[in-house]
């Protein structure tokens, strides 16, 4: 079994650790036996939009972010909504999470268009949110470290990650962190997010093979490392916001 | 002479100084803080006396070894700098050090400053330093819980520099495109150094780069040879920007395990002896071509330069070397994944296994998110680490990224207590071996104190 990693605008869009993300989706892989390929996908010509699995979108510097929503608003944009309609997966963070939604309002100026694949939009906000960042969800306890000034707020079609226990998550107000829509999730954890929360890693695993391999199990690894690394943080999360 | 209320934030000052001595307390920052409080001109009117002005380290990474550095030529030149030497280096520290080496009539005991400015700080200090030096080594990512964005930061410090007087010059490194074009607004006196020896660095571009795009016009950079992350022979297609002339070059370099040796060249002229940098690691090389453009800038010959370079002493955390039961503990301190990959360069430089001590913690000091040791490059390291000790407020993150990286369980064990970790480190390394003892701010300050209470060092701040 073999799987195809997408890493968008590794180039531009790679701050605060959100290359682990990478990292623990192909290990994790490995690991299993799956034979795991990354490749990037940066500004202009794509090579062919129908090869990834699973596309991971990280946080970038402004500049960055300009580049790319750009990029995103002509063919490789609808190339990236296309692949999400044939069943491929986004794990995306903070910028990433922001430029998939439909819309960024920023404080002056006219609204810059997002891809529209998570019903979210998102509004400059005044005050940063910097933090750890702890979130209760069905599955488990998020934990990761939020840096940034965007508010985001869900649509009806969008779920929320999880809620908010220590930090501000979404927006600050309403208590929401991240967003689920079918097999795409946006949130702020960086820290990087999945090797810390494995479960997430594994979902967008199963999701992602299913799309050229059907339903598959995928073995439990041993991740006693994993949970006590959260465990830590989640210490420090409490005894630190 | 100084206005009164200089006089009145000055005796403030020394009398914090005075007070925190006689607690047995190796304070930096109190005493500069209430200076500035008192008088915030405080700094402007003491460093306005000073005869050969004032130099400025900034940078993300090695401006503690660089001032370090020039603070031996300068004193082998027969100059007294005053130094704010003990890594208190925001606006507060740049006072202490003011402080300390003044008289109670405000004026300064010295007659040049030499200051270490944190690089967010810089912009804002600048103005009233009024240099006649300023070095700039590197811009990478680094605490961007604090910093946030690192073109944002470039842009502010560029404009602070565009500000200062034309007699002001910038010493910038020409292989980081973020500092090279720090001198865009300025049509002022620049000396760039850099290294070109073909065989530094290589051709595929490092995972993590923080400059991938023209300072310029945004076009996506070309690289002849990537060095360390966005370091090395760069070069704009699109607008024809491009690496500066070096004028003080390294021709070639050789690497070392306890040191590295620099065949210079460049504008400012050769020498026939090549300059021998006694810590190791390319980033050292690069601090030392920085230090010796900076004694240039300040009318000191490169022999000279050179020669003071040849007994140079590392600061707490550089590379400074401690003996613990017959083994060598290296302390390397990291803060970044720029810093940290350099780290892992000159370990593996030395072709050996390297035993490792690694500790990570959270504190401000350290910078409050530790994502960034997953833009560091461990998965380089982790092949050949013989074993990892691991230890720090966030140990399991470390352990962690160690184990993504590859490194196999029974090479690596979390250990809680720094002092456990230290004894731990050394009984699993045979005598006569070195371990690497990497570590952020706090941790290392951690481990040097568990070595203090055994006896093996003296306390920091006698540094
Ligand atoms: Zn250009």
């Amino acid at each position: 079994m073999d799987l195809h990693i997408a890493h968008l605008y590794p180039d531009l869009m790679n701050i605060y650790g959100d290359r682990g993300n990478v990292i623990a989706l192909s290990q994790r892989a490995r690991w299993r036996g799956i034979e795991a390929e990354v490749r990037p996908y940066s500004v202009g010509q794509w090579a062919d939009p129908d090869w990834p699995d699973v596309w991971f979108f990280g946080g970038g510097q402004d500049q960055g972010q300009d580049i790319v929503g750009a990029d995103l608003a002509g063919k490789n944009g609808a190339g990236l909504r296309r692949s999400v309609e044939g069943g491929a997966a986004i794990f995306s963070v903070c910028g990433g999470y922001q430029l998939l939604g439909h819309e960024y309002v920023p404080e002056v100026g006219p609204a810059i268009p997002g891809v529209g694949i998570l019903d979210v939009t998102t509004r400059a906000g005044k005050k940063r949110f910097v933090g750890n960042l702890l979130a209760d969800s069905t599955d488990g306890q998020l934990i990761g470290f939020e840096n940034h000034s965007g508010r985001t707020f869900l649509g009806t079609s969008a779920k929320a990650l999880g809620t908010v226990v220590v930090g501000n998550g979404n927006n600050g107000e309403d208590k929401t962190e991240g967003a689920i829509q079918g097999k795409v999730i946006g949130c702020y954890l960086h820290g990087s997010c999945l090797p810390k929360n494995p479960w997430i890693a594994d979902q967008l695993l199963i999701w992602a093979l299913a799309r050229r391999h059907g339903d598959v199990k995928v073995d439990p690894l041993d991740d006693r490392d994993e949970l006590a690394a959260r465990e830590q943080a989640i210490g420090v999360a409490r005894a630190r916001p | 002479m100084p206005d009164a209320l200089a006089l009145v934030a000055t005796a403030a000052g020394k009398l914090t100084l005075e007070g925190l001595r006689l607690a047995g307390r190796g304070g930096t920052a109190l005493p500069g803080l209430i200076a500035l409080t008192l008088d915030p001109d405080f700094i402007s009117a003491l460093a306005g006396g000073l005869p050969h002005g004032v130099v400025c380290v900034s940078g993300t990474n090695g401006k503690t070894t660089t001032a370090r550095m020039l603070s031996d030529i300068l004193r082998s030149s027969g100059w007294e700098a005053i130094h704010n030497r003990s890594g208190s280096n925001l606006d507060r520290g740049v006072a202490s050090a003011l402080l300390a080496d003044a008289t109670w009539s405000a004026e300064p005991r010295g007659n040049v400053g030499l200051f270490e400015i944190d690089e967010a700080s810089l912009p804002g200090v600048v103005g009233r330093l009024r240099p006649r030096v300023v070095v700039v080594t590197n811009l990478f990512r680094d605490q961007m819980d604090r910093y946030f964005e690192l073109d944002a930061l470039a842009k502010r410090i560029g404009e602070a520099l565009a500000g200062l007087p034309r007699e002001t010059t910038l010493i910038l490194n020409s292989d980081d495109p973020l500092v090279a074009s720090l001198a865009l607004r300025r049509d002022a006196k620049t000396i760039y150094f850099g290294v070109d020896d073909p065989s530094v660095g290589g051709v595929v571009p490092q995972a993590i780069s923080d400059a991938t795009r023209c300072p310029r016009c945004s076009s996506p950079l070309h690289y002849d040879r990537v060095i360390l992350a966005h370091v090395g022979e760069w070069s704009c297609s699109n607008c024809g920007l491009t690496r500066p002339a070096r004028d003080v070059a390294a021709a070639k370099i050789v690497l070392g395990p306890s040191g590295s040796e620099i065949v210079l060249a460049g504008t400012v002229g050769g020498i026939f002896e090549p300059l021998r940098v006694p810590i190791p690691g390319l980033y050292n090389a690069y601090n030392a071509l920085a230090a010796v453009a900076a004694a240039g800038a300040l009318g000191i010959g490169l022999a000279e330069a050179t020669r003071a370079l040849v007994n140079f002493r590392p600061a707490f955390g550089r590379h400074e070397t401690v003996q613990v039961k017959g083994r060598t503990l290296r302390l390397v301190l990291v803060k970044n994944p720029a810093g940290f990959n350099a780290a892992i360069g000159a370990l593996l430089e030395t072709g050996r296994n390297p035993r490792i001590l690694a500790a990570l913690n959270d504190r401000d000091a350290d910078g409050r998110d530790v994502s960034w040791i997953w833009d560091a490059d461990f998965e380089a390291l982790a092949p050949s680490v013989e074993h990892a000790v691991i230890t720090g407020v966030r140990s399991r993150d470390l352990a962690l990224r160690f184990k993504y990286a590859g490194l196999a369980e029974d090479r690596m064990e979390v250990v809680d207590s720094s002092g456990a970790a230290i004894d731990r480190a050394v009984a699993l390394a045979p005598e006569g071996c070195e371990v690497a003892v990497v570590a952020t701010y706090t941790a290392m300050l951690e481990l040097r104190a568990a070595l203090a209470r055994a006896g093996m060092v003296s306390p920091f701040w006698e540094d």
